[in-house]
């Protein structure tokens, strides 16, 4: 190991510091040429050791322009980190510039930047992107040496990870010596992020060093086992929380994590109804106005605050060494999310983080201690990443045109060197270069319209200066739900909710947001205007889109298979073993290979049960797919309700075949009708047609344009789907919905391990297991088709409001 | 069903295509408004390359329409042609189909703002507007206190409705009994919420609307409708 030179000896010295092993080991990868990726937890001074080669390098051979490049997947972490990173560099009194640029960054400035960049030089994928698409770029990146990935754990495997790869694939053809630098949490296959950071795109051979921090002290994770009578179903953990703020009392700063947004308004405004001490709690969501959070943030940082009920907003960051307890309220969802949180406690290697998980229903305590038994044995999840988006491809290419001409063959040579392209197939290269040129659109020919011309030399060159506006307003992966503003009525603007919530309100209702009961009075130009409840009635609460995380498969295999073993209930509370127990004597436990389905008589309805544990995008597929199928069976399907482990039916008459109702042949052509009308396609095409540059998004102050997008895109999916169904943009949204909001390759993985593994139970009445999602009935929209139906019976008034089983939990049948 | 359908306009018995299009029997005629044609291939010029289908699929459930009513008469409310070019970039087969269509019949194309001039190389005669017994078709509703009969589209009327915790928003009919707003034919047409001031002033004892869902049009009181945000 490469001992420092001079200078960075005495500054570690007069901080009464040692530099870390890891951080010595990056040094001697860069003294190589060799690229590395650094695995190691918050605390061990990683992103100093990211920085340390560059600055010794430069420190020993100050140069003119561009060193380092930085990227950051937070725009507030690279202002953060330029300030821990200009004190060491005054400190010690090196020549070296360092510099922020992101969207923030002043227009005159990112015009200095280019034709003089700093040495150092810290910005989002976003700003590469933009960068890289100016004729300057090999000017700007030639003599560049260095980049440095910071959080990639959190960014590989995502479109904005895919867009990050392109655009390191085409920096390496302009500054070929540069090497990578990939700072990641740990993880569960190094592996994919060696290929991600290799300029090869592939594992094999990769000229990575693999470095692993020093591992710290293993986490103290508790679960919280409460004093009151626990829950059979709800997410929001009320009954613990007088425990919960006993905790938060007891410590010195505590950051209490939540899964969703509708969750941290409820734990926030619970427990400062509990804050008697009248104790320093914030909030902290994506919905909240951007200046709010960052007061939330500094206050933080300062240790002005006891608490900080969060969601995944505060994820990632920059440390804070105040915090000494996480607490997770709710299902963890995954052991690897839960890790990273934990690291948010206590950024001292030495001494254990302390975390408490807070379940919120008997469910959530098995996946509680599966997480933490996951923890203990240090697994973690970990899917393969799917292949790079093609909208994201389409998105670079015509931002390469932007740069300059380019010739097809050695651009697609390039794309298959980032790691999520390296399958790329030419097939798919050439639609989407088709699709950037004129559309690609196969019965007619948009020739005259082209984007892209081909000149005589084989070139494509971008056929006028406006698509090259028009690719700089849209550059990024990052698409936004329309939403709109909430203003107090003669006041201020507290932040922004999603407009299918202000939609479904009427003046009069309320709703909690930031902590307060507001009361919706109307729409006004672009916002909606709010006022203070003045009494404390039964508020609505806002419910948003995508805050809810699936259960991970590694976290779904843990409990499926501590449920099969008695003999691992015992870290289990009592009522939680009781309940298991009672499941085993009335049914069966669901086996951990395999599949378990109850089907019994409730009410004048016959349901089914099955114990899938595919998580909730999985089961929601899965339960349109069921029904669809039980209507041809001539069982009258009336409904189904999904939760993260379980999916229940109830129909007018019994399955008795389940195995053929479960054959994986449901996966053809019900499943090919139905994803064709399905929102989430909608949704999903609506955000492919965006980053591919068919549609624009939306900006501040183009509240009504932004509507227009939604619908637009809606109209474009009919027509297209109709006259073009294999069109690359319709295909790339099928690859997305696939892996994400209807997950059928997680289902599809269902289907297949449980043929001829179906357990059938035909119980007289329902389970101990079941309980809980027969509670959530009522709680769940209606989706699809359904609505149709919904539309009749609102409009002629003949079908009375369905009557749902409302079942109490006083009269619950165990 | 047939109730919702239903449109009764200055004692006039009319029937509301799930489509779109407007039926009214006894005269063997169908309306329809602003098809905009081309519309796909005027965003292209601008760079916006969308699916370049929207005339092959506006004249695909037009057809349908037709098939459904086999119309003596057809007028078509203006704003056919998206701009003054689209008759050039309509595709040949396109074309083809559309003077199809308007042989064999009378057809009507009432000018539009967006094409005061329609083309006539494909069939049919430009009025401004047609007056047939009790009704008057034209392209853009008047603002006047006392007009009866009148049938008009320009607007493209979109509704909101809302069902339980969800809302459902399609294209709608809009109708007092004196006066009658289409909604937008076209493939690539988009909406105006019919609480807009721009529709909603035009009726000012009330509305009713006929929203278009996918099995069936349904009848709505106005205050049945939820506002769009934004």
């Amino acid at each position: 190991m490469s001992a420092l030179p001079a200078p960075f000896t005495g500054w570690f010295a007069d901080k009464g510091w040692r530099p870390h092993d890891h951080q010595l080991a990056l040094v001697a990868a860069a003294e190589t040429g060799r690229s590395a990726l650094l695995v190691a937890p918050t605390g061990g001074g990683k992103t100093l050791a990211g920085f340390l080669p560059s600055l010794v390098q430069l420190a020993a051979q100050p140069a003119e322009g561009l060193h380092t490049l930085y990227i950051s997947p937070l725009k507030a972490l690279t202002v953060d980190i330029h300030r821990n990173l200009t004190t060491p560099i005054d400190e010690m009194g090196l020549q070296i510039t360092c510099e922020t640029r992101t969207g923030d960054t002043p227009d005159s400035k990112r015009k200095r930047q280019r034709r003089a960049p700093p040495n150092l030089l810290l910005t989002t994928p976003e700003s590469l992107a933009l960068l890289l698409s100016y004729h300057d770029a090999p000017q700007v990146f030639g003599k560049l040496t260095t980049v440095v990935v910071d959080e990639l754990h959190a960014l590989a495997g995502t479109k904005r990870g895919d867009l990050l790869a392109l655009g390191l694939a085409r920096l390496q053809s302009l500054a070929p010596a540069c090497r990578r630098v990939g700072l990641s949490a740990t993880v569960k296959d190094p592996d994919e992020l060696i290929a991600w950071l290799s300029p090869t795109g592939r594992a094999a051979d990769a000229p990575v060093a693999l470095v692993t921090g020093g591992q710290g002290a293993e986490p103290e994770i508790e679960i919280l086992t409460t004093r009151e009578r626990l829950p059979w179903s709800g997410h929001m953990a009320v009954h613990a929380l007088s425990e919960v703020y006993q905790r938060i009392r007891a410590t010195k700063t505590a950051l209490v994590f939540v899964n969703t947004r509708a969750q941290a308004e409820i734990v926030f405004r619970e427990l400062w109804h509990l804050n008697e001490d009248k104790l320093p709690i914030a909030l902290h969501h994506g919905s909240l106005a951007a200046e709010q959070r960052r007061k939330v943030e500094a206050a933080m940082a300062r240790g002005d605050l006891r608490a900080v009920v969060a969601t995944s907003s505060l994820d990632l960051g920059v440390d804070w060494a105040a915090v000494d307890l996480v607490i997770q309220v709710g299902a963890p969802k995954g052991v690897s999310r839960l890790v990273q949180r934990i690291g948010r406690a206590n950024h001292r290697l030495e001494e254990p983080s302390r975390a408490l998980l807070v379940p919120a229903n008997r469910f959530e305590v098995l996946e509680c201690q599966a997480a933490l038994d996951g923890v203990a044995a240090g697994t973690l999840d970990g899917d393969p990443p799917n292949p790079g988006g093609l909208d994201v491809l389409a998105q670079h290419i015509l931002g390469t045109a932007c740069a300059g001409p380019f010739q097809a063959d050695q651009l697609f040579a390039e794309i298959t060197r980032a790691a999520p392209y390296a399958d790329l197939g030419r097939r798919d290269f050439d639609d989407v270069l088709g699709f950037v040129r004129d559309g690609g659109y196969a019965l007619k020919s948009y020739a005259r319209y082209r984007r892209l011309l081909r000149g005589r030399d084989g070139l494509y060159r971008l056929a006028g200066p406006t698509h090259a506006r028009r690719y700089r307003m849209n550059v990024g992966t990052i698409v936004e739900s329309p939403t709109i503003k909430l203003k107090l009525r003669r006041g201020r603007f507290l932040g922004e909710v999603e407009e299918y919530f202000v939609q479904a309100l009427v003046p009069g209702d309320s709703f909690i947001f930031a902590g307060e009961i507001l009361v919706f009075e109307g729409l006004r130009e672009t916002w909606a205007e709010v006022s203070r409840a003045r009494s404390a009635s039964e508020p609505k609460v806002p419910a948003y889109q995508g805050g809810r995380l699936p259960l991970s498969t590694h976290l779904a295999e843990r409990v499926r298979e501590m449920l099969e073993t008695p003999g691992h209930w015992r870290a289990l509370p009592g009522a939680v073993r009781d309940w298991l127990a009672q499941q085993r004597w009335r049914s069966v436990l669901p086996p951990a290979d395999g599949l378990l389905v109850e089907t019994f008589p409730r009410g004048q309805k016959e349901f089914l049960v099955a114990y899938c544990f595919a998580g909730r995008n999985a089961h929601q597929t899965l339960g349109m797919l069921l029904t669809k199928r039980m209507e041809r069976f001539g069982l009258g399907p009336l409904g189904f309700v999904a939760t993260d482990y379980v999916l229940a039916t109830w129909s007018l008459s019994p399955v008795e075949d389940v195995a053929a109702l479960f054959d994986e042949d449901m996966l053809g052509d019900d499943l090919e009708e139905w994803m064709a009308d399905s929102s989430m396609l909608r949704r999903t095409f609506r955000n492919v047609a965006v980053i591919a540059g068919l549609i624009e998004r939306r900006y501040p102050g183009q509240e009504k344009s932004g509507r227009q997008v939604t619908f637009n895109a809606d109209l474009i999916y009919d027509v297209l789907r109709k006259h073009e169904p294999g069109h690359v943009l319709l295909r790339a949204t099928r690859a997305d919905a696939a892996g994400g909001l209807t997950d059928i390759g997680r289902l599809a993985e269902l289907l297949g391990r449980v043929q001829g593994k179906i357990r059938h139970r035909a119980l007289s009445k329902v389970s101990p297991l079941a309980v809980p999602v027969l509670l959530e009935i009522g709680r769940e929209q209606v989706y699809g088709t359904a609505l149709e139906e919904l539309l009749d019976e609102s409009a002629q008034a003949l079908i009375a409001e369905a009557t749902e089983e409302d079942l109490e939990q006083a009269e619950l049948p165990l | 069903m047939t109730l919702h359908r239903e449109i009764r306009l200055n004692g006039e018995r009319l029937l509301a295509d799930p489509s779109g299009a407007l039926v009214w029997p006894e005269r063997r005629l169908l309306a329809v408004a602003d098809l905009h044609f081309e519309k796909g291939t005027a965003f292209a010029e601008r760079g916006r390359l969308l699916p370049p289908y929207d005339t092959a699929a506006t004249l695909r459930a037009l057809s349908d329409a037709m098939e459904r009513h086999r119309p003596d008469t057809v007028i078509c409310l203006g704003d056919s042609f998206h701009d003054q070019g689209a008759g050039e970039r309509l595709d040949p087969g396109d074309g083809q189909v559309l003077a199809t269509l308007t042989q064999g019949r009378d057809w009507i194309w009432v000018a539009g703002n967006h094409d005061p001039l329609p083309p006539e190389a494909w069939g049919g005669r430009v009025e401004s507007e047609v007056a047939l017994g009790a009704l008057t078709f034209r392209h853009e509703a008047e603002n006047a206190a006392l007009v009866a009969g009148e049938v008009s589209g320009h607007f493209h009327p979109k509704a909101a409705v809302r069902l339980r915790a969800r809302r459902l928003t399609a294209r709608c009919f809009v109708t007092d009994g004196r006066r009658l707003i289409l909604p937008a034919f076209g493939a690539y047409t988009g909406g105006l919420d019919v609480l807009d001031p721009a529709i909603a002033g035009l009726f000012r004892k009330g509305f009713a609307i006929h929203l278009l869902g996918a099995g069936g049009v349904w009848r709505f009181p106005k205050k049945a409708l939820s506002p769009f945000a934004g």
